[in-house]
């Protein structure tokens, strides 16, 4: 052990705080070794991913730490869980897998976690603020704390995330420290018709495509309008997460490290620049997509990362405009929203919630298409405009998936096939 | 013929197996199947690969955060590598071997070569790795 540490984490390593703080900071320690980080440093905010995946491992992890009488000492949120905690039944998911997943539930909350149960906590409660230093897992809100907010966090995957709650500390290293935070690449957009950039699926396969150039190199991004909503930048976010390790990026005179490509890059060079054209990012959207055109659809699955208030009015919007035509769900095809109880609420007080429910898409709350069992085993092709669902389906739910964006899904859903326009990647 | 690297032992621990070699980063969640050991993520050049017993050769992870949970996991249901050996620190990968460690005393051991050491690990290589980062390669005939 070469961390130097303070008199508390001292005596939570030796037992002095409790058997859990012992077993938290000596997993901490081990992870500072890892990282060779000199010393420890507070964080005033977590964010658990360990509480999503049900895996016997994990379930024994919560309850491990939860029986030695765990607790938070800092506010912690808890993403997505395995679980939709009120209306799993009539999604057919079965009993035992909902007891395992209930006993995990209550093991995190125990340990005073606050049941937010969302993968866009930045959208939701105990937003960061600028220069705060957080514990955050899962990969999305990660890019988007450390990006968009000006957060600053590491990548805490399951486990250590709820160890950095229980001790309020973390190996002082990685983006935590400001000149860690520079941009190391450059990448320019050229000649990218503006009206692209106003869908959110422009974003989705950008950060698909940032992800994989990025390797691990924080890459800045110039060239994209000004108004990218949370939306598109949390879309960015998950598929630049999932094609890539990206933590962090900066877009100029967008996000808050990056008011100008000097202050991006802290008054150097970039490593490299990088020109990204229109033909970049049709074959980026392209590699999103399994599916062909034509085939049979059975699930239409929004809401990865979990749809907000504004992406629950868009979809109304287009709902609306095929009712008006006279135009319903195809029989063949599950239409799945996932989302969370904040954004929900708001929702249920929203003049559009019976364009969706009578439509026939079903809303889950608190969970996530890959983690829990609700997509059938006979489910073979699925349609998203989500670029990290377009990416992990194949593995994990053993599909065919076809990236869209929102319209071209609801269209697809009417017809019962995958129908794009293709219209967006067009050169107007 | 006997090479012997020496590495920095990310998770220390002695292992052996023959190289499984990618060029690629992957992540394990959503990238291999814990139950199984196959690597699941279709896009990746070793989809279909077993990791189970081998020596996983590859960059470095990527993508989840979830993946130390999948790294766990399929270490308490005996699919995991023998032992993994990466270009770059992958503090993620770490955690689930060193969390496993802490509740099952048991772990795979993690070291990161220098790139010439690492590119000069071939597909079937016997490796030998040693608690101080040590990895001995013998390459079959």
């Amino acid at each position: 052990m070469s961390v130097k540490l303070r008199q508390e984490d001292e005596q939570m390593l030796n037992g002095q705080k409790g058997p859990a703080a012992q077993m938290a900071m000596r997993i901490m320690v081990r992870m500072a070794d890892v990282v060779d980080a000199p010393e420890m440093m507070d964080v005033s905010q977590a964010h658990i991913d360990g509480c999503g995946l049900l895996s016997e491992t994990g379930l024994e992890f919560a309850e491990t730490l939860a029986a030695k009488r765990a607790k938070v000492s800092i506010p912690t949120t808890l993403n997505m869980g395995p679980l939709d905690l009120q209306n799993w039944r009539q999604f057919g998911v079965s009993e035992n897998f909902a007891a395992k997943a209930i006993r995990q539930a209550k093991a995190y909350t125990d340990m005073g976690c606050i049941p937010t149960w969302t993968c866009a906590p930045y959208q939701s409660y105990l937003t960061p603020r600028f220069g705060q230093q957080l514990a955050w897992g899962e990969s999305n809100a990660i890019c988007y704390a450390n990006s968009v907010l000006g957060a600053r966090t590491n990548r805490y995957g399951d486990f250590i995330d709820i160890c950095a709650a229980i001790t309020g500390r973390v190996p002082k290293c990685g983006l935590h420290l400001k000149q860690n935070r520079k941009g190391q690449i450059l990448l320019r957009l050229v000649d990218i018709n503006p009206a692209i950039m106003q869908s959110n699926a422009f974003f989705a396969v950008l950060g698909h495509l940032t992800g994989s150039l990025a390797d691990d190199k924080i890459p800045v991004i110039e060239g994209l309008p000004v108004k990218a909503s949370s939306d598109q930048l949390k879309a960015f976010c998950a598929a630049a997460a999932s094609s890539g390790a990206l933590a962090l990026f900066h877009a100029i005179g967008i996000t808050p490290e990056a008011n100008t490509l000097e202050e991006a890059f802290q008054g150097e060079q970039p490593e490299r620049a990088i020109d990204i054209h229109l033909s970049d990012l049709q074959k980026a959207a392209s590699e999103l997509s399994t599916a062909h055109e034509g085939i049979n659809l059975d699930l239409v699955v929004l809401g990865c990362p979990h749809f907000s208030f504004d992406e629950f009015r868009q979809l109304a919007e287009l709902i609306k405009a095929h009712k008006e035509a006279g135009q319903t769900l195809h029989p063949d095809v599950r239409f799945i929203v996932i989302s969370s109880q904040t954004s929900y609420s708001l929702l249920q007080r929203s003049e559009f919630m019976n364009t969706l429910t009578d439509f026939g898409v079903e809303i889950t709350l608190d969970t996530c298409m890959f983690h829990t069992p609700i997509v059938s085993k006979d489910t073979k092709v699925i349609m998203t405009n989500s670029g990290k669902c377009a990416y992990y389906a194949p593995g994990e739910l053993s599909v065919q998936v076809a990236f869209a964006n929102m319209a071209e899904c609801v269209d697809s859903a009417v017809k019962g096939l995958v129908c794009k326009k293709e219209s967006l990647w067009k050169k107007s | 013929m006997e090479k012997i690297l020496t590495g920095k032992p990310v998770v220390a621990g002695s292992a052996e197996g023959a190289a499984l070699v990618s060029k690629e980063p992957i992540s394990f969640w959503g990238g291999i199947c814990p139950r199984t050991g196959e690597i699941i993520d279709r896009r990746h050049e070793l989809s279909g690969a077993i990791v189970t017993g081998r020596v996983f050769v590859f960059p470095q992870g990527r993508g989840s955060s979830t993946s130390s949970a999948t790294l766990m996991e399929s270490i308490a249901a005996g699919v995991a590598p023998a032992a993994i050996i990466n270009l770059k620190v992958d503090p993620i990968l770490a955690l689930g071997s060193i969390v496993s460690d802490e509740l099952y005393h048991q772990a795979v051991p993690i070291v990161v070569l220098k790139e010439k050491d690492f590119f000069s690990i071939k597909e079937n290589d016997h490796l030998t790795i040693e608690p101080d980062g040590t990895v001995k390669i013998n390459t079959p005939p």
